[in-house]
């Protein structure tokens, strides 16, 4: 077990775990301030995918695939939420799932029809194809971006909310949605507003991941799924929550999948431990949300009401 | 002859604000026993820990010498002591008769039964019934709930609460926005009710609380400023000040 | 049930669709298309699929979105045996029911300790850790899934054919919408109702909700684990794509646009949907990308979906059937829903 592939995996982790908190603070705002339930936040994220890929080839320059998912996502994003997600504020979850459910798997099938079923796959950019040194060791450039990049979104979102008045708005919006608009801001505008955000976060999310993962109709849901299992650890509705848990999730699924295997070789046969490392490491981050709901069912770090 | 309530010194924090401060009540077996204060006492607060849905910080209740301070709701109700909600909490997809029917048997029996109708239960028929008519809903028992009017509304809530054949019931502002002529038939209701059960009463209508209480507490800022009868309570100084303010009684 | 509700149009209706698919095998056979046989009794597996998760989110209120997990599971509990050679019908059945038993009992109490969009998310995830799991056991399959080559055998019959498929299937089913029917109006099924709208008041009065929602999650899972045992042996394959998350989703949506809380929207819905979806494949490859936009406007119309339209129906028409209040006052008539 060498500590060079441990510190590799470890950034693996962190890397995955920055993606998982771009996805997941989109989505737990938009529910913690709009109480809408978004299944099709996954499909934000293949949107992204899929413009940042076609972008790439059509231009080859990575920077333009960045702006290209941006823009596609946001605007999407914007009009999903002017045209169905409005109206469906008032309703129950029930109706937030179904209606998501259909546009899931609308857009999956859109996918298919447009760009075909077989997975799209994208190089990843020549300036970010070398390694960077760290503490001695050789790491991936393009992963070390992308934790990069998924820090700075981090911090820049905990000053919008935090530090802006914007940010004040949405807070004030998320506990009194009325008087917000009494005040005269218009609050179509903010849910808007907030909900492309949210999807422009879940298509760069897709954008940077398109070149190491394949970019396919279907993809978004696993993903989506892995973020609900980070907003249940981190607290529904806290986007810090959705930090720490983001981070927690992407180490140990990461660290998981790696070690599991081999450190059940040590105490059991092999053939037992060949068949059961995968699964087990599989179901890891799930067990992990089942201990954490039966200790704290609120959360790791729940969203403080006003 | 109703059961007693005892509370030992019952004490609810919200973080920094005492919303139920070493409160000590002894209410005896059979009498209606009424709890005023000015609004934000803490009287709601008060009686959800009496009820047990909510979980005092510290301190005891004794139910007929029965310590139930954590004792869940449900076999709180089991036992004999239910509560009337202030804002009307009733089922409304069924109707009258299925409320009061499942208040009843829910008191004295399980529901794991998967076969034959709940309305074929003939103890808990007979005590709905009885219960819907000294309410004066006879002639509503098929109607949906979610089609009654407010005060029938709140009829059909304490309904529900005398259908438990209860040994305590906390009554939390049973008259709230009913009209004069409903207010008289529920005093009058209580009134016939006296010395069967033992009642907690929350009231803001002080005509309904003279009317019918034995004893009277006084809430204030989450501490009971004092416990008397009636006419004790109609004299002493300081409560008229505080609560009754410059009103003659 | 009374006589007078038979004239009711949400009566005969979903009853006469019960009679007609008695009559499927025949009439499937006599036009030499047996296909049919095998379209329909998957149609009434997933029946009796929706009609397990009716119990907990029409009934009891608790949107599960894993659902699949059961109907997975039992799937498996068939082929898992069989893989061992293993072909006694009672064998998979007692399997399948205490596998389906003990999982939703877990994740059940776990999930539970949540309520509204924390549930939905959390049974999403059990599913899907369900899937995971089985995906990654390549011994028996992994992702291909695992073909069974001995059907269901309970002595007397065994589930080798699609006829006799579809006969137990629609026996089960049967017997299922009638003990719903019945549960109901039950007090199991009145708790049940009372806490979907107002648990706090079912605690109240003196019934702990919780061990009645647990006792209901478990029941929907074996049912639905039922299901799956039937489905593989009808496909003689059993497919980690029965856990998908998408495979819960179409549960819901069948619950839903029969009419949720109903007792014959599942059996409805099931129909319309899985029908709409032999329609609509006819007509192109891509018929999702109609049927997903169909979903969506169905979620912006309601959930009383068709049982719901033919109850509009039945308050329309005259009621010459109802009796009138002994004081000859035009009260406003009071339909109680039997169904």
């Amino acid at each position: 077990m060498s500590t060079a592939l441990l510190f590799a995996q470890a950034l693996n982790g962190l890397q995955y775990g920055v993606l998982l908190f771009l996805l997941a603070a989109g989505l737990t705002l938009v529910f913690g301030i709009m109480s809408f339930v978004n299944l099709a936040h996954g499909s934000l994220y293949m949107v992204g995918a899929y413009a940042a890929a076609t972008a790439f080839r059509l231009t080859e320059s990575f920077s333009l695939s960045l702006v290209a998912a941006v823009l596609a996502t946001g605007v999407l994003g914007f009009a999903l939420e002017r045209v169905a997600v409005s109206r469906l504020y008032q309703r129950d979850h029930l109706d937030h799932v179904l209606a998501t459910f259909g546009l899931v798997l609308f857009f999956n099938e859109a996918a298919r029809l447009i760009w075909g079923p077989q997975p799209y796959f994208i190089q990843v950019p020549e300036a970010l194809s070398g390694t960077v040194n760290l503490f001695g060791f050789n790491y991936p450039a393009y992963r070390f971006a992308i934790i990069a990049v998924g820090l700075l979104v981090a911090v820049g979102s905990y000053w919008l909310i935090n530090k802006t008045r914007i940010g004040m708005l949405i807070r004030a919006g998320a506990v009194n949605p009325k008087m917000v608009s009494a005040l005269g801001v218009n609050i179509q505008l903010l849910n808007g507003g907030l909900f492309a955000l949210g999807a422009i976060l879940a298509g760069l999310a897709g954008a940077m991941a398109a070149p190491i993962l394949s970019v396919q109709s279907g993809m978004g849901e696993p993903v989506l799924i892995t973020t609900l299992v980070v907003i249940v650890i981190g607290g529904v509705g806290s986007v810090s929550g959705a930090f720490y848990a983001a981070l927690i999730v992407g180490v140990i699924d990461t660290l998981g999948r790696a070690y599991l295997p081999m450190l059940l070789r040590q105490v059991t046969e092999r053939s037992f431990a060949d068949a059961a490392g995968p699964a087990v490491a599989s179901m890891l981050i799930y067990v992990l949300m089942a201990v954490v709901l039966a200790w704290r069912p609120q959360g790791l770090f729940p969203a403080k009401r006003g | 002859m109703g059961g007693t309530l005892r509370t030992e010194a019952l004490t609810k924090r919200y973080g920094g604000l005492l919303v139920t401060d070493a409160v000590s009540l002894d209410i005896r077996g059979g009498e209606i026993h009424a709890l005023i204060g000015p609004n934000g006492a803490g009287k709601t607060t008060l009686i959800n820990q009496l009820s047990g849905e909510l979980a005092p910080v510290s301190g005891k209740i004794w139910f007929s010498d029965g310590d139930v301070t954590l004792l869940p709701i449900h076999q709180r109700a089991r036992s004999g002591l239910l509560r009337s909600y202030q804002i009307t909490s009733v089922f409304d997809e069924f109707t009258v008769l299925e409320n009061v029917m499942f208040a009843a048997m829910a008191a004295k029996e399980h529901a794991f039964k998967f076969w034959r109708a709940m309305v074929d239960n003939r103890r808990a028929r007979a005590a709905a019934q009885a219960s819907i008519a000294s309410c004066g809903l006879e002639r509503q028992v098929d109607t949906l709930a979610a089609d009654l009017a407010y005060g029938e509304r709140r009829q059909l809530e304490l309904a529900m609460s005398l259908a438990a054949e209860p040994k305590f019931l906390l009554l939390d502002e049973p008259m709230a926005g009913m009209s004069v002529q409903e207010s008289s038939a529920v005093i009058a209701l209580l009134q016939a009710l006296k010395g069967r059960y033992t009642i907690l009463l929350v009231e803001h209508d002080m005509d309904a609380v003279f009317a019918l209480a034995d004893r009277i507490s006084v809430l204030v800022y989450g501490k009971v400023m004092f416990t008397g009868t009636p006419a004790e309570i109609r004299n002493h100084p300081e409560i008229r000040a505080v609560y009754l303010g410059e009103e003659e009684i | 049930m009374n006589l007078q509700n038979f004239s009711r149009v949400s009566i005969w209706v979903p009853l006469s669709i019960f009679a007609l698919l008695t009559l499927v095998p025949f009439a499937a056979n006599a036009l030499d298309q047996s296909f049919y046989i095998s379209f329909f009794a998957r149609i009434v597996i997933y029946a009796i699929a929706a009609s397990a998760l009716n119990l907990v989110l029409g009934y009891g209120g608790m949107v599960s979105f894993g659902h699949a997990l059961f109907f997975g599971l039992g799937a498996y509990c068939v082929s898992l045996p069989a893989f061992y050679d293993i072909s006694n019908g009672w064998v998979h059945l007692a399997y399948c029911l205490s596998v389906c038993g003990v999982v939703a009992l877990i994740t059940g109490l776990i999930s539970l300790r949540t309520s509204g969009i924390a549930f939905i998310m959390i049974t999403l995830a059990f599913a899907q850790m369900g899937y995971f799991l089985i995906v990654s056991l390549k011994q028996y399959g992994g992702d291909d899934g695992m073909t069974i080559a001995m059907p269901s055998n309970f002595g007397l019959v065994n589930l080798g054919s699609p006829e006799r498929i579809y006969a137990v299937a629609l026996g089960i089913l049967a017997l299922t919408t009638w003990w719903l029917a019945r549960l109901r109006t039950a007090p199991f099924g009145m708790a049940l109702r009372g806490a979907k709208t107002n648990a706090r008041r079912v605690n109240a009065v003196g019934l702990p909700v919780l061990r009645y929602q647990l006792t209901a999650y478990v029941i929907s899972g074996m049912i639905c684990g039922l299901a799956g045992m039937l489905l593989a042996n009808l496909n003689a394959f059993a497919s980690p794509s029965a856990l998908s998350w998408t495979v819960s989703g179409e549960l819901i949506v069948m619950v839903v646009l029969g009419g949720m809380g109903s007792v014959f929207g599942p059996v409805l819905g099931a129909l319309a949907f899985l029908g709409l979806e032999e329609i609509l494949k006819a007509y192109t490859e891509h018929w999702m990308v109609i049927f997903g936009p169909l979903i969506v406007l169905m979620s912006l119309v309601g959930k009383k979906g068709i049982v719901g339209l033919l109850q509009k129906l039945d308050r329309a028409r005259p009621r010459q059937f109802e009796s009138r209040a002994a004081t000859g006052k035009v009260e406003r008539p009071v339909q109680k829903e039997v169904a």
